[in-house]
């Protein structure tokens, strides 16, 4: 099959024009050479099938950053039949040079030149008669967004394609570094067929940007649109996970659980309550993640991220972390799952990295009904607020700690330099495209972990089979006793620690596990809990509840994203040993304090 | 002639690039992104507690810390 490599620098457009080819019928693509996800799809042209794929965007063919070596190794071990490059038309004095170093590799080559609405505005004009005469290369002005001149530069892919590849030159280096040749060719091209004003009129990004990005207004628009952000995903979000959790029940109960009653009850436990959790635990984060996509691609997409970006680095910087990763860490109070697949924004792998091994401590939505549940048991209600603040302040401590002891470890060595693109607002069908593609990824990548997860803590907390659920005599129950030389310096039973054995799999569970544990509901089980446990017990279990492992999925989405299963143990180890020394702290301080 | 760095100007202010004295890294995407020898820019605003400056350059605007930005020697127009 023929392949065509898309090809251009970030923020020209070119995922959403390969979205618009493919149909969203995208698929991620192992290829040779490389380690990170491209999207390939297959389409139609003419009358044969082609394959195209989306390469990341990058500045510069030599340059150093990751996704520039991603895309040399890819071009140097798959040779495409034909490279579309996508090229910003506003931008085209500069863009140009990435043009000319892809011809020097004699590859074929179709150009688009995307966004010339835009450029029309700023009063650029181009003549790509002209230019496709002088480059040799067929040029077409396209605008992605309102889809003229799609047509044209299918047509001209099709028949590209009909030519065979010419060989691409093997010494690729040496070939790359003719920076003389490429400017001087830039320059003639540029001054014949391109004019651009000398100075650019005023336009709608900087009316608005001198409102966001004001040096005292900013901070606080930035915080209120957060805020707007975090309410829009998960307000709308909570019933559409409870309708899911719901429907799933109602599924249940009404079907499998009448088609499963004549089967054994290890079976149908080990089916119902092991694999279909399991699903529904999937199953759940559904809605959550197209929301959270849907309005990310708004973010994004209209350029606000870049100007977060901006206003956040002070303070982030000294982190090693940037104004993005922020916007990410705020998003992990909702929940973490989708925030550590929105670290993908940042195309550098340490800093992704980085930013992954903080979001988890985010104190997010799950974790909130378990500390509301028990400060309700154990703290009077003038101080059950405070209580809860003042977990809220140890998540941004850990995350803060956190940054600042591993930065070392994950330091960046790409050069903070970000474009800030003018304000764009994203097409409807881009949005839900996008939060389409991500609801795939996280289904194809992480169910089987999950699923495998929930059965397993399935089958420790019900064998051996003569053990009473969840009791001490599962395995759950003995790995707690043995256990519990570790947990009973921070104040945590037996109990407490089967429910954090559950609580690895989520958090919404733990209170349903001490319900199974205790044999109590609701109420009664808060006041045997109250009676139980004093409140720094119940404080010190929290903080251990706040810090390990906030969920399988996470776990699942840590593995997925970083494709390293040594980061995400370390990962994982890393939070257990400080939510151990942060419970033993306390613990151990209160007490000593004569609490 | 030494310039003065990128760093120094005030928002509002244009002026030429004279040099620009970065890491091979940094000296690409620069280059990339149309900083070059010669080239007109503005410094459209600073960001509050020494963070991050917003560059104009051609048509593109560009964000880049003040750490990097004193790599850029520039001659006030």
């Amino acid at each position: 099959m023929k392949r065509v490599a898309l090809l251009g620098m970030p923020n020209t457009g070119k995922s959403t024009l390969f979205n618009r080819m493919t149909g969203g019928a995208a698929r991620v693509g192992n290829w040779p050479g490389i380690t990170v996800d491209l999207l390939s799809g297959k389409i139609l042209l003419g009358s044969d099938m082609v394959e195209i794929i989306d390469l990341p965007g990058i500045y510069d063919l030599h340059g150093f950053s990751d996704d520039e070596q991603v895309v040399r190794h890819f071009l140097h071990d798959n040779v495409p039949d034909l490279a579309l490059v996508i090229l910003n038309a506003t931008q085209i004095e500069r863009q140009m040079s990435l043009l000319l170093q892809l011809k020097q590799l004699n590859m074929n080559i179709v150009v688009l030149l995307n966004m010339v609405d835009e450029a029309k505005k700023y009063g650029i004009t181009i003549d790509s008669k002209k230019m496709t005469e002088m480059l040799g290369i067929p040029i077409f002005l396209l605008s992605g967004k309102y889809g003229t001149g799609y047509f044209e530069a299918l047509q001209a892919i099709t028949k590209a394609l009909r030519y065979p590849t010419p060989g691409m030159a093997e010494q690729l280096r040496s070939q790359l570094e003719q920076d003389e040749h490429i400017e001087s060719e830039m320059a003639r091209v540029m001054k014949s067929a391109v004019q651009v004003p000398a100075q650019l009129p005023e336009n709608l990004s900087d009316k608005l940007d001198r409102v966001m990005l004001h040096p005292w207004l900013g901070l606080p628009i930035f915080f209120g649109i957060m805020y707007l952000l975090f309410q829009g995903i998960f307000l709308l979000g909570q019933p559409l996970q409870e309708g899911m959790g719901a429907a799933l029940d109602w599924l249940r109960e009404s079907a499998l659980d009448p088609a499963l009653a004549g089967a054994p009850a290890w079976l149908s436990g080990l089916l119902l309550d092991g694999v279909y959790n399991g699903v529904a635990t999937v199953a759940a984060f559904v809605p959550i993640i197209i929301l959270f996509f849907l309005f990310m691609a708004i973010v994004e997409d209209s350029g606000y991220l870049s100007r977060a970006a901006f206003l956040m680095d002070a303070l982030m910087a000294k982190m090693g972390l940037d104004g993005r990763g922020f916007v990410m860490l705020l998003m992990g109070f909702g929940c973490n799952v989708p925030a550590l697949m929105g670290t993908r924004v940042m195309r550098s792998r340490s800093l992704r990295l980085l930013t992954m091994l903080v979001i988890p401590f985010s104190l997010c939505s799950a974790r909130l009904q378990v500390f509301v549940f028990i400060t309700a048991a154990l703290f009077s209600p003038q101080a059950a607020p405070v209580v809860l603040f003042s977990l809220y302040l140890f998540s941004f401590a850990a995350a803060i700690v956190t940054a600042l002891l591993f930065r070392k470890n994950f330091q960046n060595s790409e050069p903070f330099v970000l474009e800030l693109p003018p304000y764009r607002f994203p097409t409807l069908q881009q949005m839900l495209m996008r939060g389409w593609l991500e609801v795939r990824h996280f289904l194809q990548r992480a169910t089987k972990f999950i699923i495998a997860g929930v059965v397993l803590v399935w089958l420790l907390t019900n064998l051996p089979p003569s053990a009473a659920p969840a009791s001490p005599d599962t395995l759950a129950g003995m790995i707690g006793s043995f256990l519990d030389p570790v947990f009973a310096p921070l104040g945590i039973n037996e109990q407490l620690t089967i429910a954090l054995i559950f609580g690895f799999v989520a958090k919404e569970i733990v209170i349903g596990s001490l319900a199974v544990i205790y044999g109590l509901g609701g109420d009664a089980l808060g006041s045997a809990l109250g009676q139980q446990l004093d409140w720094v017990q119940a404080y010190s279990f929290m903080l251990f509840t706040l810090i390990y492992t906030p969920c399988l999925s996470a776990v699942a989405t840590l593995r997925s994203e970083s494709k390293s299963m040594r980061y995400t143990l370390f990962a994982l180890g890393w939070s257990l040993a400080l939510a151990w020394l942060v419970s033993f702290v306390f613990y151990q301080g209160a007490r000593a304090l004569g609490f | 002639m030494n310039g003065t760095p990128l760093s120094a100007l005030h928002p509002g202010d244009s002026a030429t690039i004279v040099s620009i004295h970065a890491e091979e890294a940094l000296h690409q995407r620069l280059l990339a992104l149309g900083f070059r020898s010669g080239k007109q820019v503005e410094l459209i605003r600073k960001a509050a507690f020494s963070g991050p400056l917003q560059v104009r350059v051609g048509t593109t605007d560009v964000m880049l810390r003040r750490g990097e930005a004193t790599k850029i020697k520039v001659c006030k127009a």
